[in-house]
């Protein structure tokens, strides 16, 4: 497309479907403590199929 | 970085368009016909050729079509929804003691008040209370704290022992932290956190001149000089996660040379952070800042796209963002976890909602002697979501920050649910930048 380019597609509402398990990180344990930014935490979930795939 | 980006703040969808695209989004609203109208055509038409208007809609109405674009809020039911959790997480202050005089410190002179160190028994109280409150849980994360938790590194090793020790009776797996000024590191000391800890937090703030400023020794003289050589021996002899982690104040608001100077040291996971204090403080982030702390962040956004194309490898926490695969829709309702699957424990055992809560006696939620952890708190911090902070539920940030920090929220404006704004504007820009190197980077 020439007006739009898409960094990323619309991946919050297929996240809600299958999310919620609490498997991930505390999201003050990083390297914050003080602050809060949790959209840079990862999806254990994720990881663990990723890890998966590739074993 | 001169992009104009266009984030669909419930899909999480996230867009670079045109100039005649972002002009044209200011003049339509859902629900978008099929074509544009003629009005819209008529006030733009000074402004752009009707063929690029009718090319830059039909783009945004596909978008528009595939709930790209103006997507609806479904996630309210799920916050409504949400019940309190099981514990997954423990931060230990395991020393409410420090080497350092941080004028900065939130914990005093990291002491909390009460200058105490804890005990193996009371660390070991701590994993059973925490291996008790985490029903269903798997993973669980311990994070050693204080203070400067070095100085009492014999309970950090007895906690570590003991719990390892009931892995496999339990099924629970420990991730173990650990946050360190580095003073007291030594050989093996730091062979034991390279072996035992999944991610180190090193405190630096910088440039030597910066950092001893503020992070002087108990004599006053500056740390930066004993710290530094210790710092580069366990991360070059890790194969782990750190992250150097710095504080920028009033004092340096061209924070970028403090995380450039990290990474020329030899440090390339990096995270400076706003300092928290009460605006009265000579060195607080007030409103007066803000301009100055923004260019600076965007400064700092330019630096890396340079470094990153240079074949660098400096990465800034606060500028992590992988738009497709970050935690779901659920974890981002609420965020930090503080007061529910989160806790702090102090030396004598005592629950708190998080390490900065501490030391507020009205908000103690237990104890790891008896076991005891106050449901009314924790259904309280439960409910702690993006819908139940009224400023938050419009904000296009709310699924990035999840509604903030609660203790930095409390301490600024009294109420776990009120934001502290200045807070939210910080981080509002960083993610402004961080999207925006994201799309540089990958040459969009």
């Amino acid at each position: 497309m020439k007006h739009v380019k898409t960094l990323a597609g619309a991946t919050l509402k297929q996240s809600a479907e299958q999310g919620g398990c609490g498997n991930c990180q505390a999201s003050c344990q990083s390297a914050c403590k003080t602050s809060s930014t949790v959209a840079n935490q990862r999806c254990e979930r994720k990881t663990e199929s990723k890890d998966t795939k590739s074993a | 970085m001169g992009k104009s980006v266009v984030l669909d703040v419930n899909s999480g969808a996230v867009h670079l368009v045109s100039e005649v695209a972002y002009v044209l989004l200011d003049h339509i609203s859902p629900p978008l016909t099929e074509n544009l109208s003629q009005t819209v055509l008529e006030q733009l038409a000074g402004k752009f050729a009707p063929e690029e208007l009718a090319q830059a809609y039909a783009e945004l109405y596909k978008l528009y079509n595939g709930d790209e674009l103006y997507s609806g809020d479904g996630y309210d039911l799920f916050a409504d929804k949400l019940v309190p959790s099981p514990v997954k997480a423990l931060c230990l202050n395991v020393a409410h003691q420090c080497n350092l005089r941080c004028a900065y410190c939130f914990a005093g002179d990291g002491d909390y008040g009460d200058s105490s160190l804890m005990d193996a028994q009371t660390g070991k109280k701590a994993i059973d209370y925490l291996i008790a409150h985490s029903h269903g849980r798997e993973s669980l994360e311990v994070d050693f704290f204080g203070g400067e938790p070095l100085l009492a590194i014999e309970t950090v090793k007895s906690v570590v022992d003991y719990a390892r020790g009931l892995e496999n009776e339990t099924g629970k797996r420990f991730r173990f932290t650990i946050t360190t000024n580095g003073l007291a590191l030594n050989d093996e000391i730091t062979d034991y956190i390279n072996q035992e800890m999944s991610n180190v937090v090193l405190s630096l703030d910088g440039r030597k001149e910066v950092n001893d400023r503020v992070r002087r020794r108990v004599d006053g003289s500056g740390s930066f000089e004993s710290i530094l050589p210790k710092f580069r021996k366990l991360v070059g002899e890790r194969d782990g996660e750190y992250y150097l982690r710095g504080t920028f104040t009033r004092h340096n608001l061209d924070f970028a040379q403090d995380v450039f100077e990290l990474y020329r040291l030899g440090f390339d996971q990096v995270s400076i952070e706003p300092v928290v204090a009460a605006p009265k403080q000579p060195y607080a982030l007030t409103e007066r800042e803000l301009p100055e702390v923004f260019a600076e962040y965007e400064h700092l956004a330019e630096l890396m796209l340079k470094d990153s194309r240079e074949g660098g490898t400096l990465n800034f926490f606060h500028y992590m963002l992988d738009l497709a695969q970050g935690p779901c829709a659920i974890k981002r309702l609420r965020g930090c976890g503080s007061g529910n699957e989160y806790l702090a424990v102090t030396p004598e055992g005592d629950v708190y909602p998080c390490h900065q809560f501490v030391g507020m006696p009205e908000w103690k939620m237990g104890s790891v002697y008896d076991g005891s952890l106050d449901a009314e708190k924790k259904a309280r911090f439960a409910a702690c979501t993006v819908y139940h902070k009224p400023e938050c539920r419009d904000c296009w940030a709310k699924y990035y920050c999840s509604g903030g920090c609660n203790a930095n929220n409390y301490s600024y404006r009294g109420d776990i649910l009120s934001p502290h704004i200045i807070s939210c504007d910080m981080e509002k820009k960083r993610l402004e930048c961080a999207i925006a190197l994201k799309a540089a980077q990958l040459d969009l």
